[in-house]
């Protein structure tokens, strides 16, 4: 896929409602790659690995198809393009479920440095990410797991002329592997969003404890790092970091509610598949209402959650004033229709589904660890009423 | 003669315009010019009341008439899928007696298909045509007509083979409203409103003539005007921008529009009122309420991915994508709205929702939305129905065993 001025983010161009016939082969590539690399036997040989990817895979998505550098500008790296194409990137990914530090790198690192950062750090930071040469990952939460930037403690202390952080870290993707660590930490004595800036440091520092977690998702690793005196850059301007970082966060919520919706997709498939060859009573389920109607609603979910996904990425897309209300929207419907459909397409399956052997639990795990991955559906209605001002 | 363009079009129907178009002749008058001439539905055939246009050429026509301001023919209720259903299975004799009145608005229509005893399942319909000398005698009874109390024709859909399956005992007839035969009774909803009849028919009669297609053959042409009638070509005509607009048919157009329109006041409330939500919740101060937060948010998240899932429909058509799954689930989606409506409806007005009528929360508005509101998810198509149709049209799953199959005579009924 080509760079062009089409595809390019300017001001006030309208949400489209349509794909153009280029982001519709784009995706094709995506997903051929994905069928070919990203099978449920490597799903499940990955997941089970400390690093949790495929180092030779994630080297043919970054050189073969330009991938974690999408949404980045040209100038640092990337291939220009926006949120949309980010979004199909995202969807694909979640219908395969693939395993890769993508999340964490292209959407959570990029993101932040491109909000926050200089333009002297972006022209350092970025290209490595663009390339996946380096991955990077966004440490946000804390033991509280809270998402709104009141809820940091993480101090940053300046000294000389960088900062010391101190404070500790959690639930961060990939924070076991990432080389460069984007934290959001506080000025001492600051509270709520005033004195919250975003900090840039390399995993290798002295000071950084990192610890991998036992995630309930094992194809999403999480880790906690403990942060004593660690040395770390500021990233741009020490009074807008909160506004970088949750505009960080509403990228993330609207490039992973495309990937739920990807995987609920992958999941109604199956549920389908499934109740067309399951004979029970002499006949398939699929031909009772019961399942039909179930299937039915379900089909209706996941169409609805994509709408809201797809809507709020063009509305990202085109700066849209609207857009970061459109984050929460989606981010709350994709949560809410990927676990259940996941719920639906283990009752379908029967008791065959809550085996191990059956792959339906892989997309169920995906589904709860999203749930609450940057703020629980609930969290995110009521940021939405906020953002429209009720 | 060759093919027509675009400017012959705009030349030819704005110079009959300029010669015709009078906003002070009566209103039949100037439909009877509309019929006669093609111009009042140019995408007909020739030899009926059309120009043989395709449908390009067709709006080309109507936005000249709109230039000018001129009404256009008849089009509000049943009448336009009678016309349809005529045009395609009619007799030369059936067009030549029906159309032209159709479009002139001197004739009104309605349709008997609906049974008691036949919703959903509408080919098991059991009122009775039985041919005794030249006229078909009709018994039964059908229910949720429109407009039946001033219709003067009715598209009939009524059994005349018991031993044949199901669907290939039925055959169409239109029949005459206004006969000793047929009573017409308002049937009176749950809020309180009769926007449609229920019809008995007792020894009706209906001449030979007026049978559609062949007997045996009204399943067939019945699906016709079922289709039209999901294409919405039965759209109630829209008064918007001739609401002030000076002159006799201007006036008759409105009063025909209001006339049509006044059972139908309680529509805009049966779809849940989502445009009344935020506005309820803040001047009611609910909008404080961490619960009703929640309810509100799932609400609008609802509606909104609604419309944006029929807008993208749309945009694939337009770019003549094949339709996806989107296109099939509006009506569940508008279902679904409408019940999270009245829900939090409900929650927002609190014990207030027990009062209705003036005084009330909105002067009624509200009370009529929670007792209108079970309407959709029934009209046009249960949920249960359009479930199934999605799960085997666009799923794909296998259809349910039939228990309807062998002489209609032998299969259970209500």
């Amino acid at each position: 896929m080509s760079a062009t001025p089409e595809a390019k983010p300017e001001p006030a161009r309208r949400i489209r409602f349509a794909f153009t016939d280029e982001q519709e082969q784009f995706r094709s590539a995506v997903r051929r790659f994905l069928e070919d690399k990203s099978p449920t036997t490597e799903v499940r040989r990955l997941m089970a690995t400390a690093e949790g990817y495929d180092p030779e895979v994630w080297r043919q998505l970054s050189d073969d198809l330009a991938l974690p550098g999408i949404h980045i500008p040209e100038q640092y790296g990337g291939t220009g393009f926006g949120m949309v194409e980010l979004g199909i990137v995202m969807e694909e990914f979640g219908r395969a479920l693939l395993c890769a530090p993508f999340l964490s790198t292209a959407v959570l690192a990029a993101n932040a440095i491109l909000n926050a950062g200089t333009d002297a750090q972006k022209s350092q930071l970025l290209p490595d990410l663009a390339r996946g040469a380096r991955l990077g990952t966004l440490a946000v939460t804390e033991l509280n797991g809270e998402w709104d930037p009141a809820g940091i403690a993480a101090v940053a202390t300046p000294d000389g002329d960088g900062y010391r952080l101190d404070g500790t870290k959690s639930y961060v993707v990939d924070g076991h592997l990432a080389d460069l660590l984007v934290v959001a930490a506080r000025q001492p004595g600051s509270a709520g969003h005033t004195g919250v800036a975003l900090f840039a440091l390399t995993g290798k520092t002295s000071g950084v404890e990192r610890s991998a977690l036992l995630s309930m998702d094992p194809t999403r690793k999480l880790a906690r790092i403990d942060l004593h005196g660690a040395r770390a850059e500021l990233l741009g301007n020490p009074d807008s970091g909160a506004g970088a970082l949750v505009r960080s966060l509403d990228q993330a919520a609207i490039a992973l509610a495309n990937e739920m919706v990807g995987g609920a997709q992958t999941l109604l498939d199956s549920a389908v598949k499934y109740s067309k060859l399951r004979v029970q009573f002499g006949r398939e389920i699929g031909s009772f209402q019961a399942i039909k109607h179930k299937l039915a609603d379900l089909l209706l979910e996941v169409e609805l959650a994509k709408s809201a996904a797809y809507y709020a990425a063009q509305a990202a897309a085109v700066d849209d004033p609207e857009w970061r209300a459109l984050a929460s929207l989606a981010k709350a419907a994709a949560s809410e229709t990927y676990l259940h459909t996941a719920a639906e397409c283990i009752q379908i399956h029967g008791g065959i589904g809550f085996t191990w052997d059956n792959d339906t639990h892989l997309w169920f795990k995906r589904a709860k660890s999203s749930e609450v991955f940057l703020g629980h559906p609930s969290y995110h209605r009521e940021l939405l009423m906020q953002r429209w001002g009720v | 003669m060759g093919k027509v363009n675009d400017a012959e079009v705009r030349a030819e129907v704005r110079e009959w315009l300029a010669a015709n178009w009078d906003p002070d002749m009566s209103l039949v008058e100037w439909r009877s010019r509309l019929a006669d001439s093609g111009w009042g539905m140019p995408q007909w055939p020739k030899e009926w009341f059309g120009r043989g246009l395709p449908h390009t050429l067709a709006r080309v026509v109507e936005e000249e008439l709109a230039n000018v301001g001129a009404v256009g023919v008849a089009k509000s209720g049943v009448r336009l899928l009678a016309a349809a259903t005529l045009l395609e299975h009619g007799s030369d004799s059936q067009k030549k007696k029906f159309l032209r009145r159709i479009l002139t608005g001197e004739d009104t229509w309605c349709q008997f298909f609906s049974e008691p005893g036949s919703g959903s399942d509408l080919a098991g319909a059991t009122t009775r045509a039985d041919l005794k000398g030249d006229f078909w005698i009709i018994n039964g009874q059908k229910v949720w007509t429109t407009s039946a109390h001033h219709a003067d024709h009715g598209l009939l859909l009524a059994r005349t083979d018991w031993d044949a399956p199901k669907h290939e005992g039925l055959s169409y007839f239109v029949i005459d409203v206004k006969q000793p035969g047929v009573d017409v009774q308002p049937l009176r909803q749950m809020n309180g409103h009769a926007s449609f009849n229920q019809v008995f028919f007792t020894d009706a009669k209906v001449p030979q003539e007026n049978l559609v297609g062949r007997v045996g053959e009204g399943w067939k042409v019945a699906m016709t005007t079922l289709a039209h009638e999901r294409r919405g070509a039965d759209g109630l005509a829209s008064p918007s921008k001739r609401g002030t607009r000076v002159g006799r048919i201007h006036a008759e157009e409105r009063a025909e529009t209001e006339k049509a329109n006044q059972p139908y006041t309680w529509y805009p409330q049966r779809a849940g009122r989502v445009d009344l939500i935020l506005e309820r919740a803040k001047e009611t101060g609910a909008n404080r309420d961490r619960y009703i937060r929640q309810e509100v948010a799932k609400l609008l998240i609802l509606a909104k991915s609604a419309e944006w899932t029929a807008r993208r429909a749309r945009a694939a058509q337009q770019q003549g994508r094949p339709q996806g799954p989107e296109g099939s689930l509006g009506k569940l989606a508008a279902s679904h709205v409408a019940r999270g409506c009245s829900h939090v409806h409900t929650l927002i007005t609190g014990t207030g929702a027990m009062l209705s009528g003036k005084g009330s929360a909105r002067d009624g508005i509200i009370a009529e939305i929670l007792v209108s509101v079970p309407a959709v998810s029934i009209a046009g198509g249960t949920d249960e129905i359009q479930r199934n149709i999605i799960a085997e049209r666009v799923l794909g799953l296998p259809k349910e065993p039939r228990f309807d199959t062998g002489p209609f005579r032998n299969v259970r009924k209500n």
